[in-house]
């Protein structure tokens, strides 16, 4: 087994994951990052994409996360998301009707408060669905 | 003296009294334990955000261009007081105490001088300031017929307060909850949310941390910008917390209360079954003087 890093993911509600990995992609605000064991301390925003997870070189995982922060040190990464999925669990058809329905939303929006908001989730949602067809 | 027919009814409606008490312990206890797992699986979350915050923290410190969040207005004028209780009753003295900090609290300031405006978590905090501070309450959110807290519920009262300190509608915002030791002891507290009190780094956490000073993190877009958006999300992780907390000690105070009120009621039936053994005995003893009298007068 090759020389590994811990791996938390955190949401709000729950401890999602919590295992030591070889290699973690992590959609940082300034790109992708990838994060192997001592990996120089760094604390990143995170935007809507998708967390990869690596082992023996293959993809061993994916998940999808909404946003959120991300604090790596040499021998952990630490992601707090604010709503994270397993790619695998995602339902296209669902997310389209949501993206649909937001974009009403935002066509009926009034304050320009609301409308960064909405325009906020559309963001999200528009990253699932890349997420969903590309893989990341 | 009640006769026999009126004892009979009130030691069977005590009972069904029992009945229904003890159900509600029950139904307490089953939501006690969820609600505190809830707040056991929201705790990681809230710890790393700490972490994170202080080492971005750590490296601001003493800088001016600090986030408003975290210096204040500078003033001390407007104080927004959250007051988190339930939505129901029946569950012992939990809302009347917060409820009662809280007013101490805000008398405290208006007497200083103060500004104050209220925003009530709950719907029974609502009703018990309202008689007294109706005019300063703002606004009232309320969870009633939900069954579960989530957070999405915390952030969006997280997302009106901010908004409502980025209009300068108040200067320092205190939520008043009760902090939750045990089933039994629930503590009425008061936390500042804003500003932010940052947690210092402690020497200890220094010297767990093998990469040493904080300074060495690299920051990515920038400290200032992971730093505005740490701040709102503590603020809803804040609120979250408080809510769970209060969600737990609501239960644990119903099943205690719950369970003092099961208990009065079986101590009541038994006084109430012996009242009524005596007038029956008695109204047999008279009924038998009646006829060994009248025998006897013969």
């Amino acid at each position: 087994m090759a020389e590994t890093t811990n791996f938390e993911l955190v949401s709000p509600e729950k401890l999602l994951i919590s295992q030591p990995v070889e290699m973690v992609v992590v959609p940082g605000a300034e790109g992708y990052f990838g994060v192997l064991p001592r990996h120089a301390p760094l604390i990143s925003t995170l935007i809507p994409g998708v967390i990869q997870i690596y082992e023996g070189g293959q993809i061993k995982e994916r998940i999808f996360v909404a946003g959120g922060f991300a604090e790596v040190t040499e021998d952990r990464c630490t992601v707090l998301a604010d709503e994270a999925i397993p790619l695998a669990e995602l339902d296209r058809a669902a997310i389209e009707q949501r993206l649909k329905d937001q974009k009403e939303d935002l066509q009926a929006a009034k304050t320009d408060a609301e409308k960064a908001a909405l325009q906020e989730k559309i963001d999200v949602t528009n990253a699932m669905i890349r997420a969903l067809e590309t893989g990341h | 003296m009640p006769s026999l027919k009126d004892l009979r009814n009130r030691i069977k409606s005590v009972q069904s009294t029992r009945k229904i008490t003890s159900a509600m312990k029950m139904v307490a206890a089953a939501k006690l334990r969820r609600a505190q797992e809830q707040a056991e699986a929201a705790r990681p979350y809230a710890e790393r955000m700490e972490r994170m915050l202080a080492s971005v923290a750590g490296r601001l410190q003493g800088a001016s261009g600090a986030p408003k969040l975290v210096s204040g207005t500078g003033k001390d004028d407007v104080h927004l007081v959250i007051v988190a209780t339930a939505d129901r009753g029946l569950c012992g003295g939990f809302n009347a105490n917060i409820v009662k900090a809280a007013r101490l609290h805000i008398r405290r300031l208006l007497a200083d001088g103060k500004t104050v405006k209220i925003l009530c978590v709950g719907r029974k905090g609502r009703d018990s300031l309202r008689r007294e501070f109706r005019d300063k309450i703002v606004d009232m959110v309320s969870f009633a017929g939900q069954k579960r807290l989530t957070f999405a519920d915390a952030s969006g009262i997280s997302v009106r307060v901010a908004e409502m300190f980025e209009a300068g509608e108040f200067d320092v915002a205190t939520i008043f909850y009760a902090r939750f030791r045990s089933a039994m002891a629930q503590i009425p507290t008061a936390q500042q949310l804003i500003p932010v009190a940052l947690p210092e780094i402690t020497a200890e956490q220094k010297a767990d941390d093998k990469t040493g000073p904080q300074a060495l993190y690299e920051f990515e877009p920038d400290e200032e910008s992971i730093l505005e958006a740490l701040l709102p999300q503590n603020l809803a992780i804040q609120i979250y917390k408080t809510l769970l907390e209060n969600a737990a000690g609501e239960q644990g105070a119903r099943m205690s209360a719950m369970d003092s009120a099961t208990r009065n009621a079986g101590d009541m039936i038994n006084k109430l079954s012996q009242t009524y053994n005596r007038q029956r005995q008695a109204n047999i003893t008279k009924e038998l003087i009646e006829i060994i009298s009248g025998a006897e007068a013969l």
